[in-house]
């Protein structure tokens, strides 16, 4: 907060108005870690969410990759999205309905015959309870 | 035959000066030929092809003729085709046969195209080299020791040595517009939602969009005649009247008004990309083209809010690939979750899992609303600045890229450095809007230098007249790469 408990944005707007810069700094930063700050533990823990394994080289490489990758995307907290809606499709397209009709023919068939293990129209995993 | 547009093939099919079997062989027997050299194709089946070769005939003996029966279009490898190969450029899908055929692959057997193969690609489209292929990368025909671009590299490859009279790609970054640049032939990337998505293997699906890459303007027209249309199984493909997007081709272009984003051309673009752009725009002016200068403030965010949206959309559609149900399973594994873990490790490339672990991160408990909600209201900004822009012009023109192609493994070790090669594809995936890229010279090295057109929504016949019309007036769309071209 600045002089006269005034956001840092609101000052901002005031010295230099709407025709200023189109970036300002934040009030609001994320309540975790600054991302730069990207550990080891955190890409091992990414990588367990995401299924992927890697050996501590691998894990020391993808760290620093990220953080550079981290670095570019950081650019993003400093610009004000203040009162805009999020954007997820072009044409604001919303969801079609449909008749609650069966439309596809079975095929498990053909489907299966690609998995790498099926047995009686099932496909076998390793056993999950004992 | 080597360098004939659509519509030659088309009257020549239907003159019966060839047969679809004789140009579907010229074109394998070139393909065949030159693959070794360029890795532009994952599989080639010519027993498959001239079979679809052979029913195109069959067709034209009947008179039975649309503008595509008989004329062989190479697909990139992430459109699934019922019975080929498909496998996205992944080990994880290197021995998947797929099922079905993608809503494109449908339409283009529906009107008697020819299957020519299936084209080598970044892994998932991750990419902007064709470097990244589980399949190894893809050289440029204009200097094999450079790149071709990516991701649809192996299209754009195939295309520029006349492999193929044209192809399908995808963009969603960039994909189909940079290839285009690096190998001096044209590309389009429709408006979101006009071409389906259904069977096109999901890379991010807020911005994955099909589209044609050819020689000319007028072949990706009546390419997209094709492949564009309303599909149920596409949850945003766009309900709306079919377009002949050729309809505009050959109306004159004085008196459309051209913008160029200044931040297209600031300090970030090469001296010899900067001179070619130029005087392409030199031309359109010739052409009775008003220019105005526009800007699109917000460019400079459009990398970094790509590198959380795509990831993030990556990351959750990726998470399919599990070994259960379809394409590779490691051979040893103890319980379900080694099985997945081991699968996926040893299937995916190193800028997959890249991918998958920003993409997780951000989506992660904690940092949605800082990364992913703030990435898709920096998307807003962007998508505004482009109405405000269409206020001031009918097109806006520029580089599709900063530099010509670059050397083999020049961008590799750095993947900052590889991103920051789309910044000026990635807008207009944000956004949502078309745009083309087409040769307009060549720089150092005599590699081909690539002009982007963007439009506003839906503006995909007004870009292609803008396009024609210049092809009208310039031969850099015929020249072919020296070592690769000629007739056999």
């Amino acid at each position: 907060m600045g002089a006269e408990g005034k956001s840092y944005n609101t000052l901002l707007e005031e010295y230099v108005g709407s025709a200023g810069p189109v970036w300002r700094c934040v009030d609001h930063i994320p309540t975790h870690d600054h991302p730069m700050a990207l550990s080891l533990d955190d890409v091992s823990r990414i990588a367990q969410l995401a299924r992927l394994e890697a050996t501590p080289e691998e894990a020391q490489r993808f760290l620093a990759q990220l953080q550079s990758i981290f670095g570019l995307i950081e650019e993003l907290q400093s610009v004000d999205t203040r009162g805009i809606e999020p954007m997820s499709h072009a044409q604001n397209a919303s969801s079609r309905l449909r008749e609650d009709q069966v439309t596809e023919r079975d095929q498990h068939e053909l489907f299966q015959s690609i998995a790498p293990q099926v047995e009686a129209g099932l496909y076998l995993v390793p056993k999950v309870i004992e | 035959m080597i360098n004939a547009s659509l519509t030659e093939l088309s009257h020549a099919l239907a003159r019966k000066d060839v047969s679809s079997l004789e140009l579907t062989q010229f074109f394998l027997d070139r393909a065949l030929r030159l693959n070794p050299s360029l890795n532009a194709f994952i599989t080639l089946d010519p027993d498959a092809s001239l079979a679809q070769a052979r029913a195109a005939d069959a067709l034209i003996a009947k008179g039975q003729v649309q503008p595509l029966t008989g004329i062989p279009v190479a697909l990139k490898d992430i459109f699934c085709a019922k019975a080929w190969l498909t496998t996205c450029g992944s080990r994880i899908l290197s021995n998947f046969v797929a099922p079905y055929d993608a809503h494109v692959v449908e339409k283009l057997r529906t009107a008697g195209a020819v299957n020519l193969g299936k084209t080598n690609m970044d892994e998932f489209a991750m990419g902007s080299s064709s470097e990244t292929s589980h399949f190894g990368p893809v050289k440029n025909p204009w200097d094999l020791g450079t790149v071709p671009g990516g991701s649809s590299g192996g299209s754009a490859a195939a295309v520029a040595a006349r492999l193929t009279p044209v192809a399908l790609g995808t963009d969603t970054g960039g994909s189909i517009r940079q290839p285009a640049a690096f190998c001096g032939i044209s590309g389009l990337k429709p408006t979101y939602g006009v071409v389906s998505r259904f069977g096109m293997i999901a890379f991010a699906s807020s911005l994955d969009q099909g589209g044609p890459m050819g020689k000319s303007a007028a072949d990706l027209a009546l390419l997209l005649n094709a492949i564009a249309g309303f599909d149920t199984r596409d949850s945003t493909s766009l309900e709306r009247e079919n377009e002949d997007y050729t309809r505009d081709l050959e109306r004159p272009i004085a008196g459309t008004c051209i913008g160029m984003p200044k931040e297209y051309f600031s300090g970030g673009v090469a001296a010899d990309v900067a001179r070619a752009v130029e005087a392409a725009i030199a031309e359109l002016t010739r052409l009775g083209c008003k220019v105005v200068e526009v800007s699109l403030p917000r460019s400079r965010l459009a990398v970094p809010a790509y590198y959380v949206l795509a990831p993030a959309e990556a990351s959750s559609n990726l998470a399919r690939f599990d070994g259960v149900r379809y394409g590779f399973r490691a051979p040893e594994y103890g319980d379900l979750k080694e099985m997945y873990m081991k699968t996926r490790t040893q299937a995916f490339g190193a800028e997959v899992k890249r991918r998958i672990l920003i993409g997780t991160y951000v989506l992660s408990h904690g940092y949605y609303d800082a990364y992913y909600l703030q990435a898709q209201k920096v998307r807003r900004l962007i998508a505004q600045d482009f109405a405000n822009a269409f206020e001031q012009c009918d097109v806006i023109i520029g580089p599709t890229s900063p530099t010509t192609a670059f050397k083999l493994g020049a961008n590799t070790s750095d993947p900052v450095q590889m991103y920051l090669n789309d910044i000026y594809t990635i807008p207009a995936p944000l956004a949502g809007i078309p745009g083309l890229s087409i040769p307009c010279g060549f720089g150092a090295g005599n590699l081909p230098v690539g002009l982007q057109i963007m439009g506003n929504y839906f503006q995909e016949a007004r870009l292609l007249n803008v396009a024609h019309q210049y092809q009208r007036v310039t031969d850099w769309h015929t020249q072919m790469p020296p070592e690769t071209g000629g007739p056999t």
